[in-house]
């Protein structure tokens, strides 16, 4: 779903669009949260979710694989390839635990993230 | 040449295009200039496929030729400008822009709207339609603001509507009109299931409820029902039915039915011989068709009859599949047979949510109809054996209950199927046309069959069934079948590697973008970045974000985040100068050190940012990669042999050192593990790795295909007696044949088990050379060989690569959560959490 009040969202700056490889992934620190960000190139799209893997709570999704699957957007954990998906969060192997996403933008080159405090 | 006839089709919808691509097909351009009027703003799109543009696909995906394509075709398309007016006197239409142009044929293919119940309240805002482009939009649009939706109607495309409501995170409701579910489709039993499973999913269902007003100031916000209950809601979408669009058709005079629709006769005319009506506005013996696929047929039909065909049109086959995910439901034939006198068979099992009806004539022998409720998959077959009228077995209950005597099963019988059974109907391709696709042009997957016979192009339902065909014919003629990667390549590895040699394509998006769909994802990115490294051998890193973790940062992951580290140590043979270097390292570093089962060093708990240093000593004192955490080969081990031993018959360290420095970083499918022993003693054992040799008196003997780990599996012999070069170039062949053939992630033990012919097909081509490719496997092997670099090398050496190892990219700290505790004068990481 889209982001409805964007004047009212809050947006940190968190660092400039060629630290992120294109189709990958990298992590950044805000305040005390692990923040993975995503470019994806492919779709033309942002995506940022927590860096934590809740399956064995590991600091890594940033350097997981995204792609899609059925057209859903998604990140693979390199652990032991547990889906989230990078729109919703949700994971998409049905199981119970989900992660965290933020409404991420970029403009003028730099990489911004919402909804923090 | 001059063309003096007009065809005019008025509508641009699915089956409108479909006229199109018939008339081409039959080459009727020669005779008419073809003018299509469109009502919409774009060119035909996916209607079927219509709710996929809230999971992702755009507008452009879903169309079905892009504009220019019709104007390569030399067909002049009109969009947004709907006929208004025909004068049948002079036989001319006239749109909204006031266009006026004459015709001497004229196919109505206008479609049919959503059905709008006249409920008061019916116009308010937030009440929206489900059935273009458009209307997706209001609602996607609408459901941003909003936090519940309902849906009126319980139908196929209602259940639909539903999903994607959910789907867009709304609290979703369903209201029918009807006792039940699908009941156009489903029984009861059946429709009780699916209530059950789709309330699984956290749909609310509401049945028997006539919607008395919907209320609201301006906007609705509450439905009111005839049994005086009441459901608040933010919006709704109305799916209840359909209504053909014969607007025009009734203006100008021409017959419509009762209940609405162009009336037409077999050939699809209107009661004016040159005006034909094709798709869900047509009326074909008091019936709409609400389908593609009759649609298809009919569009088939006029264009073979403006050619000079005589095909008619014949009352056409509704079983349907619902698309939902999730929840399979299916009905075919006559679901109820009420009417009729016959046995059925009913299959229920309420933990699992399944519920299966088979209608089976009174006499036993065929098929009337069934339906299917979370377990599908017997569906194609069913309605195969339903429309070929196919003598049912003495046992029909195995139809839906699978064989239990370990008799073959149903599924399997494809191939019994007449010649003439309609297997797509969408693009009306038999059995016969498949199967003989399949063995004359040697057709090897499903994405040939489609571009062959165009099967399987349209709804698509018909992809599971000439899968199976596929597989059949394949099997009947003796060849293997091959696997597609993943969603996103209908290729089988091997498939995917033919096209990578022979386009020369070197990146993954190029491949992605000419031979794949979607985005990827972890099962296809590392296989191909695996292909396409056994094919150039070019520096892994170049594509970084394909790579699984192990690869993009050149070393194995471990728990808690770090890394391990393995420098190469070939054939395990080391001085006391590396050695003592690797400690100084390990020292600086404070990494746990453990010798590995492959007679190396492997040094733990490297942090990512750390690994360029690490590697840039181990470098310094003359270390190279040692692929550890790469699919690819990973260690020579060898016995100390003849230098040493007093049973050593041949120099197998030397040996193992050659071998481990010709093939090292070589990609494969899976990795690879080798051994060089000195005797039959077999110290080093070399009969459980994915090829070994064992020294002999008059030579050497090569073994493959072994495997340890899991499934231990011995080595199967090659060929014995033989010298050095003999046994290298042997390897050459059976490592390239392997890296060509397997599947991914098949290690070699795997992949012989699957191979037709086993070992001694195995020897025939790396041995007898019997398909003559060994000169070309070798060459490709050298091509390997004088490619490699080391790949940590490369990255100590560039900055820019180098950059990438950090685990914040807007700070220079190192990841604070990565926590160590002592043991045995060691570290090792913190468990992990639950
Ligand atoms: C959400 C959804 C899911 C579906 N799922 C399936 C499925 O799984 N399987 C299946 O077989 N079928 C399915 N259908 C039905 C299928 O889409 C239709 O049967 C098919 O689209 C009918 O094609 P058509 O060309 O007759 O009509 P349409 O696709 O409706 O096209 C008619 C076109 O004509 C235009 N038009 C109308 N009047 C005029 C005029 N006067 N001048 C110019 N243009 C005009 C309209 O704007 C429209 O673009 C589904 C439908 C929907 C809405
Ligand atoms: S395999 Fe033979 S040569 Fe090698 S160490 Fe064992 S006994 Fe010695
Ligand atoms: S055997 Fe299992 S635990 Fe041991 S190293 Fe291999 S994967 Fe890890
Ligand atoms: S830690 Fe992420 S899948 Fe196991």
């Amino acid at each position: 779903m889209q982001v409805t009040s964007i004047e009212t969202t809050k947006w940190v700056l968190v660092a400039k669009e060629e630290d992120v490889p294109a189709n990958g992934g990298s992590c950044v620190m805000y305040k005390n949260e692990q923040i993975a960000i995503f470019n994806f190139k492919k779709r033309d799209e942002w995506y940022a979710t927590q860096n934590m893997c809740p399956h064995k709570k590991q600091m890594i999704l940033s350097r997981g694989m995204i792609g899609d699957k059925e057209c859903e957007p998604k990140v693979a954990c390199p652990y032991h390839k547990k889906n989230f998906s990078l729109k919703t969060g949700e994971n998409l192997n049905g199981e119970e635990y989900s992660i965290k996403t933020y409404p991420i933008k970029v403009e003028a080159g730099n990489v911004y993230i919402g909804g923090l405090e | 040449m001059k063309k003096l006839n007009n065809l005019v089709i008025v509508g641009n919808g699915m089956v409108g295009y479909k006229m199109c691509e018939k008339l081409i097909e039959k080459k009727v351009q020669d005779e008419y200039n073809i003018i299509v009027f469109g009502g919409e703003a774009r060119p035909a799109y996916d209607r079927v496929h219509l709710s996929e543009y809230f999971s992702g696909k755009s507008a452009e995906d879903l169309l079905m030729a892009p504009a220019n394509w019709y104007k390569e075709n030399g067909i002049t398309l009109y969009l947004n400008d709907p006929v208004v007016k025909i004068d049948r006197e002079k036989k001319t239409i006239i749109s909204s822009k006031g266009q006026s142009i004459s015709y001497s044929k004229l196919v109505l293919a206008t479609g049919s709207s959503c059905f709008i119940p006249s409920i008061p309240g019916i116009e308010k805002d937030g009440v929206i339609a489900y059935r273009t482009i458009e209307d997706l939009d209001d609602i996607k649009s609408y459901a941003a603001k909003s936090k519940k939706g309902v849906v009126i109607g319980g139908g196929l495309l209602g259940l639909e509507a539903a999903k994607a409501l959910m789907d867009l995170g709304l609290e979703t409701h369903v209201v029918e009109f009807a006792p039940r579910l699908m009941p156009r489709q489903l029984d009861e039993k059946g429709a009780i299931m699916l209530k059950e499973k789709i309330e699984s999913l956290n749909i609310s269902i509401h049945l028997n409820k006539n919607t008395k007003s919907i209320d609201g100031e301006g906007k609705v916000t509450k439905m009111v029902f005839a049994d005086g209950s009441e459901l608040e809601t933010d919006m709704i979408v109305v799916s209840a039915g359909i209504k053909p669009r014969d607007e025009l058709a009734r203006e100008s005079g021409l017959e419509v039915g009762p209940r609405g629709g162009i009336v037409v006769n077999d050939l699809l005319q209107t009661t004016d011989p040159d005006i034909y009506s094709i798709g869900e506005s047509a009326l074909y013996k008091g019936m709409i068709y609400g389908l593609v696929a009759p649609g298809y047929e009919m569009a088939d039909v006029v264009a073979n009859s403006l050619a000079g065909g005589s095909k008619t049109f014949a009352p056409y086959d509704m079983s349907t599949k619902l698309k939902l995910i999730g929840v399979d439901v299916a009905s075919f034939g006559d679901p109820f047979c009420s009417e009729q006198e016959h046995q059925h068979i009913v299959y229920e099992d309420k933990t699992k949510g399944i519920y299966k009806r088979v209608n089976i004539s009174s006499c036993g022998n065929y098929l009337l109809g069934g339906v299917l409720v979370g377990d599908a998959k017997d569906y194609n077959m069913l309605l195969q054996t339903y429309k070929n009228a196919i003598i049912l077995p003495p046992t029909p209950e195995d139809l839906i209950l699978g064989p239990r005597g370990g008799a073959e099963s149903v599924g399997s019988g494809v191939l019994s199927l007449p010649d003439a059974a309609l297997i797509c109907s969408c693009e009306n391709v038999t059995k016969g046309d498949i199967c003989s696709a399949v063995t004359y042009n040697n057709l090897e997957d499903v994405a040939g069959i489609k571009k062959c016979t165009k099967a399987g192009t349209g709804c698509g339902g018909c992809v599971p069934m000439l899968n199976d065909l596929l597989t059949a014919t394949l099997k009947a003629s003796g060849k293997e079948v091959n696997k597609v990667l993943c969603e996103h390549f209908g290729y089988s590895r091997q498939e995917v590697l033919a096209i990578i040699k022979s386009t020369g394509i070197k990146t993954y998006d190029e491949l992605l973008a000419k031979y794949g769909s979607g985005d990827g994802c972890e099962v296809c990115k590392p296989a191909v970045a695996s292909m396409l490294a056994s094919t150039w051998n070019e520096m892994i890193l170049s594509q970084d974000t394909i790579q699984d973790t192990n690869d993009r940062f050149l070393a194995n992951i471990q728990k808690g985040g770090t890394y391990s580290v393995v420098p190469r140590i070939p054939g395990g043979e080391i001085t006391p100068e590396k050695l003592i270097a690797i400690g100084v390292i390990a020292k600086k570093y404070d990494l746990y050190c453990k010798i590995t089962g492959g007679q190396r060093i492997d040094l733990f708990g490297a942090r990512v940012d750390e690994l360029p240093l690490i590697w840039e000593e181990l470098i310094e004192a003359g270390f190279e990669s040692g692929h550890a955490y790469g699919k690819s080969l990973r260690t020579v081990k060898s016995c100390v042999g003849s230098t040493w031993c007093r049973f050593g018959l041949h120099d197998s360290v030397t040996f193992a050192i050659e071998i481990e420095e010709r093939y090292k970083g070589l990609r494969a499918p899976h990795k690879l593990k080798s051994a060089v022993s000195g005797c039959v003693r077999e110290c080093a054992e070399a009969q459980g790795k994915d090829f070994g040799i064992i020294a002999t008196d008059k030579g050497w003997n090569l073994y493959v295909c072994g495997n340890g780990g899991a499934k231990p599996q011995h080595a199967k012999l090659l060929a014995s007696d033989i010298d050095k070069e003999t046994c290298i170039k042997y390897i050459d062949r059976f490592l390239m044949f392997y890296i060509r053939t397997a599947e991914p992630l098949n290690r070699t033990s795997t992949w012989l088990n699957k191979l037709e012919g086993g070992i001694e097909y195995l020897k025939d081509v790396i041995v007898n050379d019997s398909l003559g490719i060994g000169e070309q496997l070798e060459m490709e092997m050298q091509y390997m060989v004088d490619t490699y670099k080391c790949e940590w090398k490369d990255v100590v050496e560039d900055p820019s690569k180098r950059k990438r190892f950090t685990h914040f990219v807007n700070s220079t700290i190192a990841d604070p959560t990565i926590k160590f505790q002592a043991m045995r004068d060691q570290k090792k990481p913190v468990e992990w959490g639950a």
